[in-house]
């Protein structure tokens, strides 16, 4: 994009917190242990942090579904706040990041801390998600339109596209399964890791059904977790310890409406779009990444995402998957290397990002791509929900 | 299956003035879908304009309630209690405007048995001030 060098946005620091099933930990509190150790990771103390994102800002939706908000996070670190936005109407849970970098590059923040925290595993532990509409409740916004019909969660809205795309295109469930194959054999190498059991082709084909053509080992997992980013602006990241991790670019494009069901081509997502507007802003191209990190909170989202950033042609992920050796960590494209949502858990989007990262500064050990790795892209979202992120070292 | 029974609960829509007409056209047995009164294009969800052309005139129109599958689910997990699995969740076009579509229940059929192509006719179910359209095979 067209920020001159000294005032592009880089990323100059991560942090995860504890990750895992029913931590019995509270959001607010694993929200702020990422935010410490993300700003410890990039030579900075909480005084330095002048701004503040952070998706989804206030929850209103189930339970767990945010951790603490943009203010909650500013009073708990005493942040002086130049600029600061929590927000959900935007380009997916990346939108806020990408708000970050066009606060740095403006000048009106130094570093701005980005975070996304989960805590559904335990606020979520001893209901499910029927308790959520008990009593009076009306369903409102998209869900008027699914809910009435039982379609109350993401697995069903998921199911119908990638029944429609399996109808149309051919892809089969064996070749689906890579992503979930590959997820669980990188997350076994990932000290992060939640489920990292061996998962054979037969344990996925033979899972139980959630909503068909999608089983068990095609949805996330719920967890408790939370991840911060920090994002500088060039000039000010000078003296700090890391190499700063440059943003290339960033898709934020929505063509088309905010509907999960009345998409023109019902085979594709608003994450064309998001992919579409990214390329448009940088000469890299496809061919230049070097590992994809792409949202899994269900194995169809992310076979949506390598077709939407151009790694293969439309109707061809299926054979591009195929097998599991083009997207292996010897392979031509290393994805979801820490495990994805699949097996390392649902950290919406962030964990993608954080990931992204890892590789640049070739600390993924034994999950390291077995490449050189100098450009990556991390991507969230599923439906009308899309932003993706090109990152370069 | 003749044999089908609506779920005595469902959740309800939360009704808007632009969704009032989709919800509650089943108590007179009319689907109604708005339309431009201009370029004549149909808009689903309902919008006070047209996304086709922008102009301001548009309407709930009864549309003749049949419809194609174009994907389908077996919604296999009891994610609400009040509508326990296994059940089927598909999106069907309308055969005024393969372009509009709806999210909907097939209906009278073995949930597994519901094919894409497959050709359906609505029929309402009627929930306290809403009349859910539902789908049900049918020969054409």
């Amino acid at each position: 994009m067209s920020a001159d060098m000294n005032s592009r946005a880089v990323i100059t620091g991560i942090g995860q917190s504890q990750t895992g099933r029913r931590l019995g930990r509270s959001g607010y509190e694993i929200t702020v242990e990422a935010c410490k150790r993300a700003i410890a990771d990039a030579g900075l103390t909480a005084a330095d942090i002048d701004g503040v994102a952070s998706y989804p800002g206030p929850s209103t939706g189930a339970a767990g579904m945010s951790g603490a908000s943009t203010t909650q996070l500013h009073a708990a670190l005493g942040i002086k706040a130049e600029w600061y936005i929590g927000a959900s109407e935007t380009a997916g849970q990346l939108g806020p990041l990408m708000e970050a970098c066009m606060a740095v590059s403006l000048g009106i923040a130094n570093h701005v801390i980005c975070f996304r925290s989960v805590w559904e595993s335990t606020a979520a532990g001893t209901g499910g998600f029927g308790g959520s509409f008990k009593g009076p409740y009306r369903a409102g916004g998209f869900m008027e339109w699914t809910a009435p019909f039982g379609a109350i969660s993401a697995a069903n809205w998921m199911a119908m596209m990638c029944d429609a795309y399996m109808h149309q295109h051919g892809l089969t469930r064996e070749q689906l399964a890579m992503i979930a194959l590959n997820a669980r054999s990188n997350a076994a190498k990932n000290p992060m890791g939640v489920y990292k059991d061996p998962l054979t082709l037969d344990d996925y084909m033979n899972s139980r059904m959630i909503s068909t053509p999608l089983c068990l080992y095609d949805c996330d997992v719920p967890v408790d977790g939370a991840v911060a980013v920090i994002v500088s602006r060039r000039d000010a990241a000078k003296g700090l310890p890391r190499t700063p991790i440059t943003v290339e670019a960033f898709g934020t494009g929505l063509y088309e409406r905010f509907t999960w069901d009345q998409r023109k081509d019902y085979t594709t997502m608003a994450a064309h779009d998001a992919a579409a507007s990214m390329w448009k802003r940088t000469k890299l191209t496809p061919k230049d990444v070097d590992v994809a990190q792409l949202y899994d909170g269900f194995s169809y989202l992310t076979v949506q995402w390598i077709e939407a950033l151009g790694f293969c042609k439309q109707g061809e992920v299926g054979k591009f998957i195929e097998g599991g050796h083009r997207i292996a960590l010897d392979g031509d494209l290393p994805l979801n290397t820490n495990g994805g949502q699949l097996s390392a858990g649902r950290l919406h989007g962030y964990g993608f990002i954080h990931e992204a990262c890892t590789q640049l500064w070739g600390e993924g050990g034994e999950r390291q791509a077995k490449k050189d790795v100098k450009v990556a892209v991390a991507a969230a979202g599923g439906g009308p929900i899309a932003g993706s992120i090109l990152l370069s070292i | 299956m003749s044999t089908y029974q609506p779920p005595a609960t469902r959740i309800l829509p939360e009704i808007t003035f632009e969704t009032k007409a989709f919800w509650s056209g089943g108590e007179n047995g009319r689907l109604l879908i708005y339309r431009c009164d201009d370029c004549k294009g149909w808009v689903h969800p309902p919008a006070p304009g047209c996304y086709h052309c922008q102009s301001t005139n548009v309407s709930p129109q009864p549309v003749s309630g049949r419809a194609t599958v174009v994907a389908r689910t077996v919604n296999a997990h009891t994610f609400n209690p009040a509508m326990p699995a296994p059940f089927s969740i598909a999106v069907v076009e309308l055969e005024e405007d393969p372009g509009t579509r709806l999210t909907t229940n097939i209906v009278g059929i073995d949930p597994y048995e519901v094919e894409i192509g497959m050709n359906v006719q609505v029929e309402f179910e009627h929930y306290e001030d809403v009349w859910v359209p539902v789908f049900r095979p049918v020969t054409k």
